[in-house]
């Protein structure tokens, strides 16, 4: 029964995206296309990629608000060498940026793990460490475009079938991160670890480095992210992306991940991102004051918890006999 | 009703009349009836005993008591003349408190917060007059003969003391009717023998006090009369002195219960396990035994001996300081639950509620959760095999689900029990250690998982049992080892077992045990 709650709570979170695109196409025709549809999935691609890796870490029942200074620290790191040295090839560099990006997710993960102290502690830290690294590391100096390779910031642009490789970079990971959520034991260590840590401890899995784990990860997706952001707007400043940590977060609530951990899917996640990223993209085009923008935005937010919380409401324990059998 | 209290204080009633009678009480929730047309009546400086089985109605009474619910039907009448709870403030004023199994206190507050929560006295502007709580707190912990600094936070005491708080607190309420759930039920023999005498002192003081207890010795030891409960009826109620503990079982289940342990013929097989001066730094010292095939070894001590702490060393979860585990013979070093579970040992946690399942969960996962080492391959998990394996153990222990894929939250707690037992014995254990098994649970209940504890060592499985019940540890147990602060303090054969000597090694009076 509640398993079939969380299908239609994804069933109505699709029903109300499908719903705010058609609104918007009853408005300004042209929304609604195919071609500008597939904009507006690439604009979020990195949105949805990071509101998994934060899922992951939500599941645990930890929080991760660094992720988006990880993604301007290593977006500038990687524009810094390219400018520098341009003839590093860009798969050296991805590989650079998500290897920074798993060291910045890992240093999270053990202090979580074996100092104990509290994620969001945690990572509100490293969120000002690693935004201020950047600074230290540019001396506050702009990369620009015209300082970057053309191979650097071609490739997320790159279309294949149609669709830019940055999309099919989040195509991927979200294919990638059905199995392992619903596949593997690690994905299973994640629900049991943030449904119930004591449990969890008793049936031999390893809560911290789980923990652990979901930081790592979180991480890594991160640094990739720091390269596809960088590069697709061909521009690294210390400001990148400051605040968009909250729109994860916000993309994995409005997509029903529970913040007390152990309950959330990938579909979830990708929904809760794409609605967002929809509401960002569509007000600008209604012409919609950009601070009204942020209202709404907010206000989406909102009524989405509220409704997961009436959704996650405990029922209570099944007691009465007759609503045992009923069950 | 501050009229009631008036009239009644005119004529004063006298010593045979109920504080508080209650007739033909009903309680209706959807689809079920807990309490059916009951009868209880509670007499000034008596101790009236309610017994029943889970799920007779006993805290549906004591909600209704407490005005947290309200009845359908029937009445409750307070020094002759009949009122009405329609909130829990209301049945504080006319001096009805109860204490509950768990304590609902505050740790971070101070004792004395705690006491006079929601009734603090106050001085100028309305400010909480803090020298007068202070003072009223010792007061009445002196009175409970309760050596506890009033100003201390909460958090630095212990269970026991918490419970002297609580009762305190019952008490700061001008209380004529004392209402107490369970309240020995975590606390060891010294601490249950200082509520005996509290409960005496509260009697001299003429309260009446209604206690609900799943131990039928202390029911027999401080009750004046009891009243039996069973399936939301009224069955039975009277004299302690003209009752049995036998009559009184038979009332409470409805039928004769002769042997309440099953009979089981053990012939322990060869050495499973073999613990050699397992030691701790603050815990406990010198654990050696040995444990046999098929055989159930129980562990016995007062609360706090360092039984558990020894157990959850003994599965990984604390890492000991010294000593050596054998396996059938071979050195095994167990450094995490993952290493016992490995090496064939698992715990089932005396808090089941906290440490058993994921209730968000399906079931087919939270059975094959420590057993995915079988279940996938290379990190991957299979489910056909997963729904194999949850098929076969949920039908052993005769789970009632609607499907395997259901969440666990959705069963109710005895399938839930299941669920984590099934758990286990899906990793194929050799040795389960069972921490408090039958804790708070009715005696039907407890009858089922003895013979499946039995049944368990008939297949073959060694059990540790750990217990604080003198009867199920005689019961149940093959050989008994006794711990009392973190020591063994002796090891008896089944048939060198005598209560006296259990509880005298246990509490260390007398000679030392072998």
């Amino acid at each position: 029964m509640m398993a079939g709650l969380l299908k239609s709570r994804e069933a109505i979170l699709a029903a109300a995206l499908i719903a705010l695109v058609l609104l918007v196409e009853s408005r300004f025709s042209g929304f609604a296309a195919p071609g500008n549809l597939a904009s507006v999935f690439n604009d979020t691609a990195i949105l949805m990629i990071l509101a998994l890796g934060q899922m992951l870490v939500i599941l645990t029942r930890c929080i991760d608000l660094s992720l988006a200074s990880n993604l301007a620290l290593t977006g500038m790191a990687t524009a810094m060498v390219n400018a520098a040295m341009p003839g590093i090839p860009v798969p050296l560099l991805i590989a650079m940026a998500i290897g920074m990006g798993l060291v910045m997710g890992a240093f999270n993960g053990i202090l979580v793990w074996k100092l104990d102290i509290p994620p969001i502690v945690v990572t509100l830290g490293t969120l000002t460490i690693y935004r201020g690294l950047i600074f230290i590391l540019s001396g506050g100096q702009w990369i620009n475009s015209h300082e970057m390779s053309a191979a650097y910031k071609g490739l997320p642009r790159f279309e294949i079938l149609g669709l830019p490789v940055m999309a099919w970079v989040a195509v991927a990971i979200i294919l990638g991160f059905i199995v392992l959520v619903t596949r593997t034991s690690l994905g299973r260590a994640f629900y049991a670890v943030g449904g119930n840590p004591h449990a969890a401890v008793y049936t031999g899995i390893d809560v911290g480095r789980t923990r652990f784990t979901a930081f790592t990860i979180a991480g890594g997706l991160a640094g990739l992210c720091g390269y596809l952001w960088v590069a697709r707007y061909a521009v690294a400043y210390t400001d990148v992306a400051e605040g968009f940590e909250l729109d994860v977060v916000a993309a994995c609530v409005i997509g029903g991940i529970s913040i007390a951990g152990g309950i959330g899917t990938v579909g979830g996640a990708v929904l809760g991102a794409l609605f967002l990223g929809t509401i960002k993209n569509a007000l600008p085009v209604a012409g919609i004051s950009p601070f009204w923008q942020m209202a709404i935005s907010g206000a989406a937010i909102i009524i989405a918890v509220a409704f997961n919380a009436r959704g996650e409401r405990t029922k209570g324990r099944v007691i009465l006999k007759s609503a045992e059998h009923a069950s | 009703m501050q009229q009631n209290t008036q009239s009644a204080a005119v004529e004063p009633v006298s010593e045979r009349d109920p504080v508080l009678r209650l007739s033909g009480i009903s309680k209706s929730f959807p689809g079920v009836k807990a309490l059916s047309d009951v009868e209880l009546a509670l007499y000034p400086g008596q101790v009236t005993a309610l017994v029943g089985e889970n799920g007779a109605g006993k805290s549906t009474l004591v909600k209704i008591l407490t005005g947290i619910y309200q009845p359908d039907g029937g009445e409750i009448v307070i020094d002759g003349s009949p009122t009405r709870f329609p909130t829990a403030n209301d049945a504080a004023e006319a001096g009805v408190t109860a204490i509950h199994q768990e304590t609902v206190l505050f740790d971070e507050l101070s004792v004395a917060e705690n006491i006079f929560l929601g009734h603090a006295p106050r001085g100028r502007f309305g400010l909480v007059d803090w020298p007068r709580m202070n003072r009223e707190a010792s007061e009445i912990l002196k009175r409970i003969g309760a050596r506890i600094d009033p100003k201390v936070v909460l958090r630095e005491l212990g269970i026991a003391n918490k419970h002297l708080v609580a009762i305190a607190r019952a008490l700061s309420i001008e209380a004529r009717v004392v209402v107490m759930d369970e309240p020995t039920a975590s606390l060891s023999q010294t601490e249950i023998e200082e509520l005996y005498d509290l409960v005496e002192r509260l009697k001299g003081e003429g309260k009446a006090i209604l206690f609900i207890s799943h131990k039928f010795d202390e029911v027999f030891r401080i009750a004046d009369r009891y009243t039996v409960f069973r399936d939301g009826e009224m069955v039975d109620a009277g004299l302690i002195s003209e009752t049995s503990e036998n009559a009184l079982v038979e009332k409470m289940v409805g039928r004769s219960v002769d042997t309440i342990f099953p009979q089981r013929q053990s012939q322990p097989g060869e050495e499973v396990l073999r613990v050699e001066g397992y030691a701790h730094p603050t815990e406990f010292a010198d654990i050696s035994f040995s444990l046999r095939r098929g055989e159930i070894l129980g562990f016995y001590g007062l609360v706090g001996a360092g039984r558990s702490e020894f157990m959850q060393a003994l599965f990984g979860v604390t890492r000991p300081s010294g000593g050596s585990v054998q396996i059938e013979g071979r050195a095994a070093e167990i450094r995490s639950p993952a290493d016992a579970i490995h090496q064939g040992i698992v715990y089932v946690p005396e808090d089941r509620g906290r440490q058993g399942a994921i209730t968000a969960m399906p079931i087919f996962q939270n059975v094959t959760l420590p057993s995915l080492g079988r279940t996938s391959k290379r990190g991957f998990v299979r489910m056909a095999e997963e729904f194999k394996l949850a098929r076969e153990y949920t039908q052993r222990l005769e789970l009632r689900a609607a499907a395997l894929d259901q969440p666990v939250g959705e069963l109710s707690g005895g399938n839930q029990q299941k669920v984590v037992i099934a758990k286990w014995l899906a990793t194929k254990p050799k040795v389960i250690i069972l921490d408090e098994p039958t804790k708070g649970i009715d005696v039907g209940s407890k009858a089922a998982v003895h013979e499946f504890m039995a049944e368990l060592a008939r297949e073959g499985l060694s059990v540790i049992m750990v217990s604080s019940e003198i009867p199920e540890i005689l019961g149940m147990s093959d050989r008994v080892v006794v711990m009392r602060e973190g020591r063994m303090v002796g090891e008896y054969p089944k048939d060198d077992l005598s209560p006296e000597a259990l509880v005298r090694a246990a509490a260390g009076y007398g000679e030392e045990a072998a």
